[in-house]
Formats: structure tokens, sequence, C-alpha cells
């Protein structure tokens, strides 16, 4: 079922298609590290987590992301930061987060006045 | 575009090897994907969920890389310079997606290099249809027309699944898609309503490719215990027969809107149950290439192992050898 390459790349190159699979094999310090990436769309806007790239050095993390994130649309400024920087909590730990007593008072809505000025007025009008 | 639905799964076939996992943590594995919550890389998750999802992103992301190559080579050809600014960037955007994938699949422990390594050697497929040659330009528009197309259907399917990386990657992947099947379904319709040379051209190359387009989502699925266990746990989200109906009833009618034929007589809705009849496929010859007897497979992997020959002295040049992977947080 093989058929004559109609891709240029095979047949200028003139590559073997049948050789072995050698001497090509990638080793784990290949391996680039990876970095988190911060995408901001206007001027004043937060940097927004986008996702990653895996580059070599933090110079090429923002090549990279230039050319993963900001492909189209709107793009002002770009961050990257290297992943092993984020310190990040477990989800397992998601109990640190639960509050058992309640937290009305750190609530606009748990302030409400005006049944007392109500009241003070009305006073003020019967007397 | 470009992944499949179908997962080449050679240990699929053996019978499945029964790890033991706790049944506490399974049950409430299962009970958070009940509840719609999203699985994150640091979770913890059962062997065989995090196997088949590394097996099923690491296809997908390779599908990607393999899949700009029948299009690459038409971007010298491509006819006028709106047309390769548009082939070039939907060849961009395909590698973006491998590497958004690439990305995903790490965080659940196989290194790139691992998992390039496995498409050079052979062990880790891609999908199917790009073993077949991309003959003539209107060929790029079958491909980013109906292959894209049927890639949408299956990764929005996807997108709703239950592993937030993965989801996160097919979100973005999404969007970018639609443009390429805008773009391939402008080129479509310039040939379909062109001159008699242009339309019997995208006529010629439909008639190829409508047989790889059938092959797409796969054969049938074999309702087995390991398949049902993959759509309780949202790593399958649809039977490839689902899909496959759902591309037909989608963008059949587009083909035949612009007075093409598809080369399979047998091919008609059924007025009663909606749903499609078919021709047999020939899915002894979607066998036979998965086993690397296609038309394209021994050059397309060939030309991979070049650009990665080729790109060695540059990474090797960058490399600091000071600089330790860190898995990413996706």
């Amino acid at each position: 079922m093989k058929i004559q390459s109609l891709d240029p790349r095979v047949n200028r190159l003139a590559l073997d298609a049948e050789s072995p699979y050698e001497n090509n094999v990638l080793q784990q310090e290949d391996h680039f590290q990876t970095y988190q990436v911060f995408h901001q769309k206007k001027r004043g806007d937060k940097h927004i987590c986008v996702g990653i790239v895996h580059a070599p050095s933090d110079e090429m993390a923002l090549v990279f992301a230039k050319e993963q994130f900001a492909r189209r649309g709107e793009t002002v400024n770009l961050w990257v930061v290297n992943t092993r920087h984020v310190l990040a909590m477990d989800y397992d730990d998601t109990d640190i987060f639960s509050t058992t007593t309640e937290k009305i008072y750190r609530d606009p809505a748990g302030y409400k006045v005006n049944d007392k000025i109500d009241a003070y007025k009305k006073s003020q009008i019967d007397v | 575009m470009y992944g499949g639905g179908y997962i080449h799964d050679s240990e699929g076939k053996k019978a499945p090897e029964q790890l033991q996992e706790d049944p506490a943590l399974l049950a409430a594995f299962q009970a958070r994907i009940d509840r719609g919550e999203k699985i994150e890389p640091r979770d913890w998750m059962p062997q065989a969920y995090r196997k088949q999802l590394i097996r099923m992103i690491e296809q997908h992301a390779h599908s990607e890389i393999i899949g700009a190559l029948p299009e690459g080579t038409w971007i010298t050809r491509a006819p006028g310079f709106r047309r390769k600014l548009a082939l070039m960037a939907k060849v961009q955007d395909e590698v973006g997606h491998a590497q958004l994938l690439y990305s995903a699949a790490e965080t659940l422990g196989k290194s790139r290099e691992d998992m390039i390594n496995d498409l050079l050697n052979g062990k880790s497929k891609y999908s199917n249809v790009f073993n077949y040659p991309a003959k003539t330009w209107a060929d790029i528009a079958v491909i980013g027309f109906l292959i894209d197309a049927a890639a949408i259907v299956n990764q929005v399917a996807n997108s709703k699944g239950s592993y937030g990386p993965y989801c996160r990657a097919l979100e973005r992947i999404c969007y970018e898609e639609s443009f390429h099947l805008k773009q391939g379904h402008s080129i479509f319709v310039y040939l379909a309503t062109g001159t008699a040379v242009q339309r019997s051209m995208v006529q010629d190359a439909l008639n190829r490719w409508w047989k790889p387009i059938m092959h797409f989502f796969g054969p049938s699925d074999v309702m087995s215990q390991h398949t049902e266990q993959l759509m309780r746990w949202k790593v399958k989200m649809a039977s490839n027969d689902d899909m496959r109906q759902q591309f037909l009833n989608m963008y059949v009618p587009k083909i035949w809107e612009v007075g093409l034929t598809l080369p399979d007589t047998a091919l008609s809705k059924d007025p009663e149950t909606g749903k499609w009849n078919f021709g047999d496929p020939d899915w002894d010859e979607f066998y036979e290439v998965i086993k690397g007897n296609g038309p394209c497979n021994s050059e397309r992997i060939a030309v991979r192992k070049a650009s990665e020959q080729n790109g060695r002295w540059v990474r090797a040049a960058l490399h600091k050898a000071d600089e330790r992977y860190t898995i990413p947080l996706a």
C-alpha cells in the first residue's frame, strides 16, 4: 500500500523512511523546564494564568509563551514563572479553608442599623 | 484538530489487569466525578484512570504533530497569499495544540521525552487519517473542513470529561479549531462552486478521503466492562457510533448542498429513527493501516525523526544542565 512520497521534505532531504529507530532516543537530560504563563489582555487588567510552556530558559519561556498564548486576540503583556517557584497547597488540605464559626462580622451585610435609626426617628417625633 | 475517537489500546484486548485499589478511595473518587468535580493532577486517582488518560492525551498530542505534516506540505503551494497565511496559521495552531496536550499528559507523570520516544519507536499511535497522502489542494479543503469537523465533535465531547488539565487544554483547542473548520469550509465551497476542473478536483478528494473519515471515530465500541468503567469515570464521553452519527448528521448535508456526492451508495438518513445508514467502510483496511501498513505511515515517522535529529543541536545549545524539570501544575 506504500506510495511514492508527496512530501517535499522527504523528497528533498532524501529521508530514508525505512531506517531503524536508533541513536535518536531523547534522554531525560534533554528535558526542559516548565513555566506557568500569565496573560494580560489590556493595561490595567489582571494577569491571568493561561497555561504552561516547556522551555530551556527564562527568556525562551517568554518567546514560547508569546507563540503559544498570544497568537490571536489582544495581548499587552505576558509573565512567565518557573513552575518550581510556585508554592502550592495540596487539594487534600482543603479542610484548612473551612471555618466553623460564623463570619458574618466580616460581611457588610452583617451590619444593619436602619431599624434602629427608624425607631430613633420615630421616638423623636413622638416626643 | 485531531483527537480521533479511536484510542489505540493494545492492552485493552488482554484481560484487564485488576489492580488492587482501595475501595473507599475508589468510591470517593467516583462520587466526586458524579458530582461534576474535575480531577486535578495531584489528586488521588485509580491507576487505570491515569493510564488511560495518558494514552488518550498522548495519542491526541501525537495526532496534532503528525496531522500538521500532510497540511504543511501544501503551504508552499497554497493558491494565493491569503490562503497561504491561513494555512500557516492553522499548522502553527496544530503544533501549539500538541504542546498544550503534551503539557496536560505530563501532569499525569509521563515525561514529554518518553512520549516523543514512544511516537518515534512506534509504541504510541496517532490518528489513522494522517497515514493517507494529501495529493491535491482539494485534499486540504477536505482535511480542514471534514477532518477538523470530526475532531471538533470528539473534542467538544471530551472537554466535558473529568480530568481538569485535559478539559482546559481542549477548551482552548476547540476555540481555535472553529477557525480551522471555517477556513476548510471556505476552500471547499470555493472549489465546489468554481470551474468544472475545481469541482472534479474536490469530488475526487472527497472520494479518496471518505473511507478514512468514516474510520476516524473507530469501529463500534465493544461494550466491555473496561469501556463502561471509562464512561463512568468520564474519560470516554460518547460512544464511537454516537459521535459518527452526530458528525454525519451535521456535515453530510453541507456536502450535498453544494451538489457533491459521497462514494458510499448506502449512505442515507433513516427518516424514522433519524439515524444514518452507511456501507461497510472496510475495517480490515483500518486495522492494516494501524499496524503500520498505510500509504504514509513510514514517511510520517521518518519526517518526525529527521526533525528531532535536526533540532537536536539547538536543544543541546539551549540546555542548562543545572536546571531541573518540574512537573507542570496545569
